[in-house]
Parts: structure tokens; sequence; C-alpha cells
């Protein structure tokens, strides 16, 4: 039996989140079913060393910026100039602020073209990198264009490529949390890519309703409507595969982000639909699904810090495979 | 992905899947915890052979483990656990010689103390090799791991991909550290400095072939002395790490020792991650069309 949770543990935990937070154990949910036997309570795996705000900031503004793009494109086909332009400009001021946080959170940041130096499918940082760098100088033509009225053809086909771009860009950062030892992004890797999905349609959704006004945000409104839909039942879904190694998403700082990110959510979609004709329940409830994304991809990333602190959560579900491995090959 | 020809009977041949013709065995660590006294010259030595700075001085309370975990300038890590109220663990019935400890029959309760130097696996699916965006990471011609220090950008990836906590990021210079199982050594001809250094051969160097024998013969050994306990941790090339090229014996469950009972390298589940990221993006795709179609300008 060896000793649990020294008292350090306690105070780095105490330091990242002040007093008031009680650590969340993950031993409580678990205990029934195996032992989760520790080495003093010591995590097994580390903790990602990314840096908030810029790592979750990253996450949402790349899904906020490609789902952007998507939308500014099937806007422009439409013909609904007006949306298309707020959406490129959108994306391209989000991509912008996100390659910064992301070079920023680097060990040595002056180093970030290494990121360029190989093609590694093994690596969704790699292919991340790869789809930003396209991406990014796309979406700022295509802005460019937009907000100028030069160069409408190059303008066009910048923006045909900022959209299938921008859908990478969007839904990739899901490959590149779940690619990790970390239980509660790891074995979500089924439905988190939906949920990044959803949450990056409901962001752009929102903004759109923020930006512009009837009848132009009518497809931003339906955009929104949709990408939240998807958002809360990826997240539904997501929770009920994780079990027990859900918990950090319920409780502690995660928790709290994720409840408000819902709360949120739900207020903006009823405002979306009910009141998505009036212009200032349109940018209210536009506002409330910009946060809610903002939020969600908080709660993810804390949730993931937590459960990589706890060795509840590497050891209990490995036990388990290894028990059930052990009946079936008994039985 | 893999030909006939580098899979053979122990597994992968890293090394060969790398792309290295004509390569040098594969070289390991077979760390034989039964052994371990807890003397920590392998920690010294490491430190010293690689000049891997000071990490911390800090009295943890772990009994006398002062330097908590491998991370990026700590590259062997020595465990310490009592075990208060074990009892004799497998003694043998009349109480004899235990190989963990000196068990007296007529003590059940007495202590026991079990140390274990852990260090980096070297695994044959390496996690952190793989998810590393900028091939900082590398496998050697031995078949080991190897982090480039003049390529790695400090993205810290490799950290929480490493299915055992083992790579970390240092504070001072920004970048990625770990055990390089000595590779400037291994070059010349030379035993890493830790195996160099242990007094008890609790860290044993050598092909991994070989190795992966001596091993299965000592936990036999063990076993036939009376130490149910022991047992090989990650030298099985089946197991979720196609096993590791630093492998180890335990008189204890894994968890024990604070390593994962049942590490799977998480790339292994890619190309469904992938799959689903594909899928999602054409979603995306999708809800824009159907979010855009029928619209009509004059809308009211
Ligand atoms: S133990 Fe971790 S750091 Fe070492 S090779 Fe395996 S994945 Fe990489
Ligand atoms: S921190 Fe360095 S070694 Fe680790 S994944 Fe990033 S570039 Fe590779």
């Amino acid at each position: 039996m060896s000793g649990r949770s020294p008292r350090d543990e306690e105070f780095s935990d105490m330091a990242r989140y002040g007093p008031g937070e009680p650590r969340d154990s993950a031993e409580q949910v678990v205990a029934s079913k195996v032992r989760p036997d520790s080495y003093y309570g010591r995590a097994v795996i580390k903790e990602p060393v990314w840096s908030s705000p810029e790592i979750p900031g990253y996450l949402f503004l790349g899904g906020l910026a490609g789902a952007s793009s998507v939308l500014a494109a099937c806007a422009q086909a439409t013909g609904n100039r007006e949306l298309a332009r707020a959406a490129k400009t959108g994306a391209t001021v989000a991509i912008g602020l996100s390659l910064a946080a992301l070079v920023k959170d680097l060990g040595r940041p002056v180093r970030f073209l290494n990121m360029l130096r190989v093609f590694k499918v093994t690596s969704p940082m790699n292919i991340g990198s790869w789809l930003v760098s396209g991406y990014t100088p796309t979406a700022a033509v295509a802005a460019a264009s937009a907000l100028t009225g030069r160069m409408p053809r190059v303008g066009a086909a910048a923006s045909g490529a900022a959209a299938v771009l921008g859908a990478g860009v969007a839904t990739y950062t899901a490959a590149l949390v779940t690619d990790t030892a970390v239980p509660a992004w790891h074995e979500g890797h089924r439905e988190m890519p939906y949920l990044f999905a959803g949450s990056a349609a409901s962001a752009a959704g929102g903004l759109g309703m923020l930006a512009v006004g009837q009848p132009a945000a009518a497809q931003a409104v339906r955009f929104a409507v949709l990408g939240s839909a998807a958002e809360l039942t990826a997240k539904s879904l997501l929770l009920q595969r994780l079990g027990d190694v859900g918990q950090p998403y319920r409780s502690g700082l995660a928790g709290k982000l994720m409840e408000t990110a819902e709360v949120l959510t739900a207020a903006g979609l009823t405002g979306a639909v009910l009141g998505g004709r009036n212009r200032a329940a349109a940018a209210v409830s536009g506002a409330a699904l910009v946060t809610a994304s903002a939020l969600t991809r908080f709660g993810i990333f804390f949730a993931g810090r937590t459960s990589a602190r706890d060795p509840a959560y590497t050891v209990a579900p490995q036990q388990q495979r290894l028990q059930e491995a052990a009946a079936t090959g008994a039985g | 992905m893999s030909t006939a020809a580098d899979v053979t009977a122990a597994g992968l041949d890293p090394a060969a899947l790398a792309g290295y013709e004509g390569h040098p065995p594969r070289m390991g660590f077979f760390t034989d915890t039964s052994v371990c006294i807890g003397c920590k010259a392998c920690e010294v030595a490491c430190k010293e052979w690689n000049s891997v700075p000071e990490d911390g001085l800090q009295l943890t309370g772990m009994s006398y483990d002062n330097s908590v975990s491998l991370n990026a300038s700590t590259w062997r890590h020595v465990a310490f656990i009592e075990q208060i109220g074990h009892g004799p663990p497998d003694a043998t019935a009349d109480g004899a010689h235990s190989v963990d400890g000196a068990v007296d029959a007529a003590q059940p309760d007495a202590p026991r103390w079990l140390m274990a130097s852990d260090v980096c696996k070297h695994c044959t699916e390496a996690a952190c090799l793989d998810v590393c965006p900028t091939g900082a990471l590398i496998r050697t011609e031995f078949g080991t791991v190897v982090v480039q220090d003049d390529i790695c950008n400090g993205c810290g990836y490799c950290v929480p991909a490493c299915p055992f906590g083992v790579i970390g990021r240092r504070e001072s210079d920004g970048g990625a550290h770990k055990c390089t199982l000595c590779y400037d050594r291994l070059g010349d001809g030379l035993t890493p400095a830790c195996a160099k250094a242990c007094p008890t051969e609790s860290i044993q160097f050598g092909p991994v072939d070989e190795l992966r024998e001596r091993a299965q013969q000592r936990v036999s050994e063990l076993h036939e002395n009376g130490t149910d306990s022991a047992r090989l941790y990650l030298q099985d090339p089946g197991d979720g790490i196609g096993g590791g090229g630093a492998f180890f014996l335990l008189l204890d469950e894994p968890e024990v020792y604070g390593l994962p009972p049942d590490p799977v390298v998480t790339t292994r589940d890619l190309p469904r991650m992938w799959r689903h990221v594909a899928t999602a993006a054409g979603g995306l795709a999708a809800t824009a069309v159907a979010a855009c179609l029928g619209w009509r300008g004059s809308q009211r």
C-alpha cells in the first residue's frame, strides 16, 4: 500500500486553482471497481505543458476562423456578399490571433518553422501546421479582396481554397488533443472531431449574427443553429462514452466552464431560433454562442489537465482492460 | 507498413522500419528491480555524463525519493516504495530468505521495501516520436529514441503523448529532453553511464534479444525461489507499445511503481481519429451548404 497524495500535491493544486477549489478525485468514482494503487498519488503520465490561454484560445480561434471561411464561401456562392465579407474578415483576424498564440506557446518560438521541415501524418500538429500555413494566406487574400473589391477572381479562388483548408483547420485540432495519452481526451477521440466541428460552426454563425443584420444574417443563424445542435449532441455522446473517465468534465474548473458553455449555447440556440430576425436579439444570441464555443474549448483543455494529473484516470481503465482480457481469456 | 523482413520473432525491428540498412543489433536495458539497493548511482552517473542540470532540491517526504519522477532533467529515477504491514511477500513456507529483503516468518507484518530505477522505455512503437511535428525525435540505428536538441522547437507535444510520462520540457532552454540511452557512448561501443555505475547489476545493458532471454531466466529463477510476485514488464513485443527497448522485472503491480499497467501507444488509434476528422470536416462543409441553400437576398 503506497502513500496517497502528499501535501505538496494539494499545494500545487491550490497554486493552480486557489484554495477554494477542491481537488477532483477519480478515486471515489472508480474505487469500487478496481484498486487504484499509485506511487504516492503521483501522476503516471505528464500533464500537458501547453499553457492557457494560448492553447485553448488557439483551439477556439482556429475553429472560429476555419468555420467562418466555410460559411463565407457558401454565402458568397449564394450571393450573400455582406455575410461573406464579414465572415472572411473575422476568419482572418481569428487565424492571425491563433497563430500568434501558437507560436508564443512554443518553448523556442523562433523555431516555429521547424514544423515545416518534415511532412508527417503521424503527427496531427505537423499536419495542422501545414494546414494553417496554407490556410492563413488564402484567408487573408480572400478577406482583402472582399474588403477592397479588387481582384474578384483571385478573391473567389482564395475564398474557395480557404473554405476547403478551413474545414481542416477547424477539425484537425480534435486529433491534436486526442492523439495523446491524456485519458479525458484520448478516450473521446471518436466524438471530439464532431464536437469541435459543431462548436466551430456555432461560433462562426454567432459571429455572423453579431456582424450583420437581416436578411444577410439568415444564413449565419441557420449555420449557428445546426452547429450548436451538433455540438450538444456530440458532447453528450462523448460524456456517455467516457463514463468515469469523463468526471473531469463535470467537476472543478472544467466542470464550471463546460456547464456555463452549455447554458450559453442553449440560450444562444433559443435566441437564434426565436429572435433571429430581431437585430439586437440576434446579436446577443450570437455573442452567447461565440462565448460558449470559447468556454467549451477552455473546459476541454482543463478537463484534460485534471485527468492527466490524477493517476486513477490513467490506471483504472487500464486495469479494467486487463481484467476483462483475463476474464475472456479464462472464459 | 512493415515488411516481413522487419518483423522478427522478437517483434518489430524499429531501426529497419526507420530505414537503417545493416544496422547494429537493437540495444536496450533490462532493469531487474529485485536486486536494486536504491543507491541512486545511476541517477548521479546519468547526470554527470549527460550534463543534465539540477532538477530542484527539495525533500518530498516520499521515502528516500527526492527526484520524484522522470523529467526533462531526470533521466533515471529511483522509486522507493515502503510497504508497511505488507508481510513477507513471497516467503517460502519455512520463512526463508526472499530476494526482496530478509523475511522473518515470525514477523508477518514486517515492512518490505521496493526500489526500482525507472528510465525511458525506448518503445518499439514510440508515441513521442510519432507525434513530434518537427522530426526532432528520431529512431537511431540502435533502435533507441533520441531528441535532436538543435531541431526541437519546444512545442511540447511529446510530453502528454508518452504513456509513461517520461519526456519533459525544460524550463531553462524550452526544449524537450529525455534519456538517450547514452547515444554518444553507444557509438563508441561503451556501456551507458547508468548501467556502468550500477553496483548490483540491477541495470543490465545489451542487445534486446539477449536481454529478453536473460529476463526470462531471471523471472523463472525467482519463481523457483518462491518469489511469486516477480513479473516482467514491457518485455513482450505483443503489448501496447510493441515491447520496450528498456524493460523491467517488478515485484508488485506496475501502478505501485507509478507505471501504467497496460499502456497503449496513442497513435494506434490515429487512423480512426483522422477518419473521424475527415468526416467531421465534410460535415462542417455540408452544414454550411445546408445553411446557405435557398437564401434570397430579398428575404424579409
Ligand atoms: S517511454 Fe515515452 S519518451 Fe520513452 S520512447 Fe516511449 S513514448 Fe518516448
Ligand atoms: S517538444 Fe521538441 S521533441 Fe517534443 S514533440 Fe515538440 S519538437 Fe518534437
